[in-house]
């Protein structure tokens, strides 16, 4: 009597046509997206007019909403990403090699920002953000201590991956014992080895922030998916163009990040 | 016995650097006074003291949690110390950071920085010390050349077997001519055939070099075979500290005796100060015990096959088992009473199982505990 083995693991067919169905899956929406760009209104007629209006002088005034939103979340992403490179990763290497017993505290902290969703985290930075607003001003890069929060899962991860595969702590011990201080011991050991799992943390933290919406719109703040919510309002086309754009951007973010992890080892000289 | 160091002139060492303070090299005098240290209600030094004279050779033993890696970071500045003091040529440097201590240190985990060449490696602490570039290369090359890994001065860690990358590690760590030069179980990783001969290349470098140094081992052939004392620690103590022979031969305590060499625990009974052994009187080593029931510990070298001879005493015993060692054989053998013995022989001789031997003892006096 033949069976199926559970947890077998399944035969190429299958795993074509799950492999096929999943791409269906991503890719009808985004082909869908592409050709609704080249449409002419509601006729059969294929234009570029949409993507060349990009270009025009005369939309500049029309879409300044939509270039805010664009500069507003790159700056957001350059604050993120400062914060996760000044706090977390600081933070981490401190506990690594210090403090080894605060591991599990640490990964619980940094975790529980996924399991709460957005909606309920704006409830309670709203009050928050009453105090920022008064000591930082309301402008838009202030989003970038909420969006710390939000992307410290996906940083804490990246970080902490590099961090096991490195022996940092005889490292750490080796490069002090040759006379070096703790920074040199940061900036010419532990840095250029844990070189991959930052650049993750980086790349996965702009792509969150570029695609963040929830808490800029609730705390009245102009990023770039808010700005292509009400460009789509007035003109659906744009906003589809700009939203292929940026799923582009990210899509080429995280080829990087896999490119990285795959990369061979490169020498960096101190 | 100390190895006085020699006064170099050898083109392979690397030349004699200038860091402030570190004119000339000839290996510092090293000494832990009292050193305690606690990790959380766990004692792991207890008021150690030892002294290392400049240009000694010294190896710390004992099993697993005995302190003797603790110790060894408490020189480094890699733990910090509860009491007591640990002075570097007359000065006290307890309180002085890991990277101004002038130490050199080999670790047990290959620890080279895996993004930097072999060559960048070595170049490492003498560019944390500002030397110039031109110099720095010559020195990195020259310490390379010492441990015979010159041509592989371009290479990653990881192009580098475990051997090498230790020698590359020890080179890194002697380039700067520190003032102590500490091993922390640096041929533990290593297999055997590699472990011997890294261990005399550093035996013969450290006595080039004439510096000072404090190797960290569980194995004692590698601790009595390179050193040229041997401290042997328990329970956050040096419980004997003397020369390879001295611990080997004369043991102060049972634990030496034990940890040190190969023994077998036998039932005894000292008598009149004497150690009765299968009815033969043994001299005791160490202190006198009071008359009562022992376990005595019995080199198999001290034991030997002999030839019925109705003028002298024999054992009788039974082959229970013999192992080839290479230059010699060892066989263990069962007395009538079950109590079982090894016995240290030529490689010609070879009883087989089973067979009826007969012994003697060499007379050297043994260690032996109170039975509990």
């Amino acid at each position: 009597m033949s069976g199926v083995r559970i947890g077998a693991e399944p035969s190429a067919v299958v795993r074509r046509v799950i492999l096929g169905a999943v791409a269906v899956v991503f890719a009808v929406p985004i082909i869908s997206m592409i050709v609704f760009t080249f449409r002419d209104g509601l006729g059969d007629g294929q234009t570029v007019d949409h993507w060349a209006g990009l270009f025009s002088p005369d939309s500049a005034r029309t879409y300044r909403n939509l270039f805010t939103g664009i500069g507003n979340s790159v700056i957001l992403a350059f604050a993120t990403v400062a914060i996760v490179l000044v706090l977390v990763l600081p933070t981490m290497i401190v506990v690594q090699m210090q403090f080894p017993r605060l591991k599990r505290v640490l990964e619980f902290i940094c975790i529980i920002p996924i399991t709460v969703p957005a909606i309920v985290l704006v409830v309670g930075l709203a009050p928050v953000y009453g105090v920022i607003a008064r000591v930082f001003g309301s402008s838009t890069w202030t989003l970038a201590f909420a969006y710390g929060i939000t992307v410290l899962p996906y940083a804490y991860r990246a970080i902490q991956s590099n961090l096991d595969a490195v022996d940092v702590v005889t490292l750490g011990e080796a490069s002090r014992s040759l006379g070096a201080n703790w920074f040199s011991v940061l900036w010419w050991v532990l840095l250029p080895n844990l070189r991959r799992g930052i650049l993750a943390a980086s790349f996965i933290s702009v792509a969150v922030v570029l695609g963040e919406f929830t808490i800029a719109s609730l705390l009245n703040r102009v990023n770039l998916q808010t700005a292509l919510l009400q460009v789509s309002q007035s003109d659906p086309y744009v906003a589809v163009i700009f939203a292929l754009l940026a799923l582009a951007l990210v899509f080429g973010l995280l080829l990087a990040i896999g490119r990285l992890g795959s990369a061979p080892h490169r020498r960096s000289t101190p | 016995m100390t190895r006085t160091p020699p006064v170099t002139g050898d083109s392979t060492v690397p030349a004699t650097h200038d860091t402030p303070g570190n004119k000339s090299r000839p290996g510092a005098a090293v000494e832990l006074i009292n050193v305690v240290k606690d990790y959380s209600g766990h004692r792991a030094l207890n008021g150690i003291n030892l002294t290392i004279a400049p240009g000694e050779f010294i190896a710390l033993l004992g099993p697993s949690g005995c302190g003797k890696t603790t110790a060894l970071r408490a020189l480094s500045g890699l733990e910090t110390i509860d009491a007591g003091n640990i002075r570097i040529d007359d000065t006290d440097v307890a309180s002085v950071p890991v990277n101004r201590r002038d130490i050199g240190m080999v670790f047990q985990s290959y620890s080279l920085f895996p993004h930097m060449t072999a060559l960048e490696n070595v170049e490492f602490g003498l560019r944390m010390r500002r030397v110039p570039a031109a110099e720095r290369r010559s020195r990195a090359l020259d310490a390379l050349a010492m441990v015979g890994l010159a041509e592989k001065g371009h290479r990653f860690a990881h192009q580098l077997s475990g051997g090498q990358q230790q020698r590359v590690a020890l080179a890194r760590a002697l380039v700067t001519r520190p003032r102590v030069l500490l091993l922390d179980e640096p041929l533990s990783a290593l297999d055997a055939t590699v472990r011997v001969q890294l261990r005399e290349e550093i035996r013969r470098i450290q006595t080039d070099l004439g510096i000072t140094t404090l190797f960290v081992t569980h194995d004692q052939e590698e601790a009595l075979a390179v050193a040229d004392r041997v401290a042997v620690m328990r329970d956050g103590q040096i419980e004997q500290i003397g020369s390879p022979e001295e611990l080997y031969m004369t043991p102060a305590t049972p634990f030496v005796a034990d940890f040190v060499g190969v023994s077998t625990q036998v039932s005894a009974t000292i008598v009149d100060g004497q150690v009765m052994v299968q009815g033969v009187a043994l001299p005791l080593l160490g202190d006198p015990q009071p008359d009562g029931p022992v376990t005595a510990f019995i080199r198999p070298e001290d034991v030997r096959f002999i030839t019925a001879d109705a003028t002298r005493p024999a054992l009788s015993a039974h082959v229970v088992s013999s192992s080839f060692l290479g230059s010699q054989r060892r066989t263990q053998v069962r007395f009538e009473d079950g109590t079982l013995m090894s016995v240290q022989h030529e490689v010609g001789v070879h009883p087989g199982v089973g067979e009826r031997v007969l012994l003697a003892f060499a007379g050297r006096p043994v260690s032996a505990k109170p039975r509990s």
